[in-house]
């Protein structure tokens, strides 16, 4: 699609970034303990809390991520949406309380807090860089996403704005500013997101294209001449390219009749063509239509919640999905054709479209995912430094339930976001990612403007809260617990603000190195490594007695390299890589299944070889 | 001095109450979410059957876990607010 910048967009957004730093400046003040810059001195107001809760989980992966998948792929998406938030479970009943009595600024001090041991110190530590870094870079590739269309700039722009902005956030006023960003951000994308979704069930749902949307049209074979053709084994079709009001354009041949196609066509000289004309031309359009209404209506107008999801499952929807997309060669250039596929509605609102759970290795892949997601939630230092913010174990559990209602109730909204999407032809056919802040453009320039500001402090939020977990487990973890250097509380608060200027730039490099990757596709692997490396050690340390230090050092060691060597050995990667998919050692992409159990065993067996090293220790939980 | 939590936390008569009903509250909805998931991986085409005004059991099933986490934390919540206030009164709590 075409993207550019809008004048609207750009003020809201510049006044929006002006007053998310104006306030950093204004809570600097009050940053200047340790126990100010890592944990807000544990001052912060549970409802308050509880909203920046939200706004730290609700990254770019929910917002832009699932809206995105579920305009692409329909429910498979919302699978997601089911499992970020039942983790949250885990989080209120089993984890909240304990891990607010136990701890100091980071979850390796709750962790720690019965042995004192350098051994949980480092792994702990390495566990929270790796899996906050495994998160940093979907959130950084969905900044890069954004500017493009918000301001008209390149992708390398966006990360490096939002770095700055992070860095400045963090290092001038950590936790308490890295909060109040996360409230405003949380707050801002539940009540935006219910606008969205009240819009999109006004519309309702209509077999009418708008002008924006690629409507494609047909010729009869037999009477033109093609300027080549082309048969792709890969999807069985057969391509021709013909010339038309003076461009040259691909078309499906659908037996006596060409069926007009989007294309993109990188040619010999590295010229990048839209449907035969430079991007700039906007003949590249957005996609998604439904086909068909139940009793042949037209247009249903206004509709409630059950007969918004009731008329879909009974209606058609023309989709485009990445694996329809046929690539081939013609002369020395090359093109990819977005075919259109026709699904069954009812076909669309159930598990099927993305997860193959057709097969055994589909099944377990599904099982592992959903296990992952399900305990990953309790299981992510940013999320758990956040416990050490808020006063009291009681305000621990209440801001927790508030998470739970806020991001439970956004979740629900990302179905009608995601199918609003799919159903009104907003979508960039290249990329998903987009498909929120494109169904806000088909109601309103201005709503665009607010939803794509939001999502860009989505951005903020979430990173700025990594940041500073990954800051505390440098600078407090590490330099100060693990290696023993004596610092008093300024240093320990500069030592915070050098180990987060330096993780915002290795963000931004990691930002612009993995562009182009699916914002949501890197952050399921992140839940499995924070779910396969914490959660046994959580779980033990509270309900086993017998768990020992060794035991949760070897567990967070063998969980994080055995989830890491899975992701990194998985066909998925292997397609990263540039390698045959079909030829990974193993056909398992999502590793839970695997590691978490082999985390608890780890930890069990490792515990019971060393249980003398427990003599004289008091049970904490 | 390292390990002492950033704010001062009291002395907690309920915990071990809070603990076990946390136990049992998860597994509840342990049990709930694994039908779920049992459900969409081996009956797969059962999620299509209408159940609740003309929409299928797959979005009733999925909602339904989302609105069930929210009721069961208020639930939680309430009931662990009860017991603090009945353990903790003042000159029992630290």
């Amino acid at each position: 699609m075409n993207y550019t910048a809008n004048p609207i967009a750009i003020a809201i957004f510049l006044a929006f970034v002006g007053f998310v730093l104006g306030m950093s400046f204004y809570f600097a003040r009050k940053a200047k303990s340790a126990e100010g810059y890592f944990a807000a001195g544990g001052t912060i107001h549970w409802f308050v809390n509880g909203v920046a809760f939200a706004g730290d989980y609700l990254s770019a992966a929910s917002f832009l991520g699932i809206c995105g998948l579920i305009a692409t792929m329909g429910y498979d998406g919302f699978l997601y949406s089911i499992g970020y938030l039942a983790g949250w479970i885990v989080a209120l009943f089993v984890v909240a309380e304990p891990m607010k009595r136990l701890g100091k600024y980071t979850f390796t001090d709750a962790l720690d807090s019965k042995f004192n041991s350098k051994g949980i110190q480092l792994m702990a530590a390495i566990s929270t860089l790796a899996v906050s870094l495994f998160y940093l870079i979907p959130q950084m590739v969905g900044a890069g996403v954004l500017v493009t269309p918000l301001l008209g700039l390149p992708h390398w722009i966006g990360v490096c704005m939002v770095g700055a902005i992070v860095i400045t956030i963090v290092a001038t006023a950590g936790m308490t500013s890295t909060t109040y960003v996360q409230f405003l951000k949380g707050g801002l994308l539940i009540i935006f997101s219910t606008v969205l979704s009240i819009a999109v069930l006004n519309k309702g749902l209509s077999t009418e294209p708008r002008e924006e949307t690629f409507l494609p049209q047909n010729l009869v074979a037999a009477d033109v001449t093609p300027l080549a053709e082309v048969s792709d084994q890969e999807s069985g079709l057969n391509f021709v390219k013909l010339e038309k009001d003076g461009v040259a354009n691909w078309w499906i041949v659908r037996g006596d009749l060409l069926e007009e196609a989007q294309s993109k066509t990188e040619t010999g000289d590295g010229e990048t063509l839209y449907n035969g004309a430079p991007k700039a031309d906007a003949r590249f359009k957005s996609v998604g239509l439904v086909t068909e209404l139940p009793d042949g209506q037209i247009e249903t107008g206004k509709v409630g919640v059950f007969k918004y999801f009731s008329t879909i499952q009974q209606s058609k929807v023309v989709r485009y999905p990445k694996s329809s997309i046929a690539k081939f060669e013609d002369g020395g250039d090359h093109v990819m054709v977005f075919v259109p596929e026709v699904t069954a509605g009812e076909d669309l609102m159930i598990p099927g479209q993305k997860f193959k759970i057709k097969d055994g290795i589909g099944k377990l892949n599904f099982i592992s995912l959903m296990l992952a997601l399900f305990f990953g939630t309790a299981s992510l230092p940013h999320i758990l430094i956040r416990y050490y913010t808020v006063p009291s174990q009681r305000d621990a559990r209440k801001s927790t339930i508030v998470a739970i209602g806020g991001i439970g109730f956004f979740y629900v909204l990302t179905l009608f976001m995601g199918l609003g999407a799919m159903t009104l032809g907003v979508i960039d056919v290249e990329s998903g990612n987009m498909s929120a802040p494109l169904l806000a453009k088909a109601f309103s320039i201005v709503l665009f403007s607010v939803i794509s500001a939001i999502a860009f402090a989505t951005v903020l939020g979430t990173v700025s809260g990594l940041i500073v977990a990954t800051s505390g487990a440098i600078a407090h973890d590490l330099m100060d617990n693990y290696m023993g250097i004596k610092m008093n509380d300024k240093q320990k608060v500069m030592a915070g603000k050098i180990a987060a200027f330096a993780v915002g730039l290795v963000a931004i490099g990691l930002g612009i190195a993995f562009k182009g990757m699916n914002v949501a596709f890197l952050v399921g692997w992140a839940f499995a490594v924070a779910a396969s490396a914490n959660l046994p050690s959580i779980i033990m340390l509270l309900f086993w007695k017998k768990t020992t230090a060794k035991g949760i050092a070897f567990s967070i060691g063998v969980g994080m390299l055995s989830a890491l060597g899975i992701i990194l050995t998985s066909p998925s990667m292997y397609g990263q890589y540039g390698l045959d998919p079909a030829t990974a050692i193993h056909k398992l992409d999502n590793p839970g299944i695997i590691s978490i159990p082999l985390s608890f065993i780890t930890l069990v067996v490792v515990s019971l070889m060393t249980q003398k090293d427990n003599e004289g220790l008091k049970y904490v939980g | 001095m390292l390990h002492e939590p950033a704010a001062k936390a009291e002395k907690d008569n309920a915990s071990d109450w809070k603990a076990k009903l946390g136990i049992k509250l998860f597994w509840l909805y342990c049990l709930i979410y694994m039908g779920f998931v049992g459900i969409a991986v081996f009956a797969t085409e059962a999620m299509k059957k209408p159940v609740l005004a003309g929409t299928n059991l797959a979005i009733i099933y999925g909602m339904g876990l989302i609105i069930f986490a929210i009721v069961l934390g208020l639930i939680y919540n309430h009931l662990c607010t009860k017991k603090e206030d009945e353990l903790n009164k003042s000159g029992e709590a630290e």
